[in-house]
């Protein structure tokens, strides 16, 4: 699908951390990595520490932690919001939605539209897609952008594949309609025919959780998993990135009639450092128009890696004049998809530390 | 050739590279090695692997090495 809106607007971007960061060196012994090994891994993959959530601590936790947050700052108004839009792929339960929790939360107006998406890596564009479809029918309403995950919790952390690389966090993000402002051109693509290259096999109804589908199992490797754990063909996602993404961009910047040189930012999901430099290369733009310290510092916290990307690199930036940035995600489904606009002049983008 | 099994041993030390016509399926490189590899042939070559080259079977032997390096502007 592609296409355009008009008239739309982010107007505020908060990312919910929680306080526990561990650091790689300190998980070491869970894997089977030698020491030679792991410093080599530290610098290839950006491997140094990443946040994990309590074992306690749900998507709709952070997203109250962040809220209560804008409100004791008085930057959000809830008698604004038109919609809650919430995308995760570790929901608190089956139901209630995590956007019902957050209505009944803070005793929302019966007037809110609620909607959970389910969708991992690309849930931030997917997302903004949801809320700017929706503003279409609310021209004087906000939307109410969650995305949040705890990953962690499904991620074996004997599987030195993908733990080390998760994190958890959620973004608070305002949506909003607003007049003359520069077109934003989209674009999203899937193909079911790869959906196992990220999957959870077990604890939905094909393969419900049981005492057999904890059991951690070998994979070969010298990687534990269970499974109820999120299992990666790393080699498979990472020539769907390199292939994919790269033919997207192309597309949407023909779409939008500019050239590379006309984006200030790639903003791109960040998986690990060695994918994101190959990226930019076959993309074709300077590393240093594509952030990519965020996997780093935090870990990769699946839909939430481009706003809280956005909050902690470009802060000062976004409150100032709009710049054009091209934003690009891929990840499970296999969906994969981009969207080009002007970012800046926000009301409010920072991050927050939670004691989720 | 030699360089490049020194470059392997490094990463795989009690691996009989030699012994081995396909590192993947013989079990001495997994994909987190072959990351690797293709970071240190980088550093040691001077040169930028393309991403589409990174599969499994341009790392199965010496001799597809090497043919990934030529193809990338590496001078053997």
């Amino acid at each position: 699908m592609r296409t355009v809106f008009q008239n739309k607007k982010i107007s505020g971007i908060l990312a919910v951390l929680p306080e526990n960061e561990v650091r790689f060196e300190e998980e070491i012994t869970n894997y089977s990595f030698s020491e030679k090994q792991t410093i080599r891994l530290k610098k290839i993959m950006g491997y140094e520490k990443h946040r994990l959530a309590k074992m306690e601590t749900t998507p709709s936790d952070l997203c109250i932690f962040g809220i209560d947050y804008l409100l004791s700052k008085e930057l959000l108004d809830l008698n604004d919001i038109g919609a809650i839009i919430t995308v995760s792929i570790t929901p608190d339960f089956w139901i209630p939605h995590i956007s019902n929790i957050i209505h009944g939360h803070y005793n929302m107006s019966q007037d809110v539209l609620c909607v959970d998406l389910a969708q991992g890596c690309s849930g931030f564009i997917l997302g903004l897609m949801e809320a700017f479809m929706i503003l279409e029918h609310m021209p004087e309403k906000k939307i109410l952008l969650l995305n949040a995950d705890v990953l962690s919790h499904r991620v074996s952390y004997r599987d030195r594949n993908s733990f080390p690389l998760v994190g958890d966090a959620a973004t608070v993000t305002i949506v909003e309609n607003k007049s003359n402002e520069s077109d934003i051109y989209f674009n999203i693509k899937s193909d079911g025919t790869r959906r196992e290259a990220l999957i959870i096999p077990a604890g939905g109804t094909r393969t419900p959780s049981s005492s057999l589908t904890a059991e951690m199992v070998d994979d070969g490797d010298g990687n534990y998993r269970s499974l109820d754990n999120m299992k990666m063909d790393g080699a498979a996602v990472f020539t769907f990135a390199q292939t994919e993404v790269p033919a997207l961009i192309d597309e949407i910047l023909h779409d939008a009639g500019i050239d590379k040189e006309s984006i200030k930012w790639y903003l791109l999901h960040q998986p690990n450092k060695f994918m994101l430099q190959k990226l930019a290369d076959r993309i074709g733009v300077p590393h240093d128009k594509v952030p990519m310290n965020i996997v780093e510092l935090f870990g990769n916290s699946s839909g939430s890696s481009i706003p809280l990307d956005i909050a902690h690199n470009l802060k000062t930036e976004m409150k100032q004049e709009k710049g054009k940035c091209c934003m690009c995600a891929f990840g499970s489904g296999l969906t994969w998809c981009a969207m080009i606009l002007e970012l800046g002049e926000m009301e409010f983008c920072e991050t927050f530390i939670s004691k989720g | 050739m030699e360089k490049i099994f020194e470059i392997l041993r490094n990463i795989r030390e009690e691996a009989d590279f030699k012994a081995s016509n396909n590192f993947i399926k013989d079990g001495l490189l997994d994909s987190f090695d072959i990351i690797t590899l293709v970071s240190m042939l980088e550093d040691e070559y001077s040169i930028l692997i393309d991403a589409l080259d990174i599969v499994p079977e341009n790392f199965e032997n010496c001799d597809s090495i090497i043919a990934v390096l030529k193809k990338n502007g590496g001078e053997i």
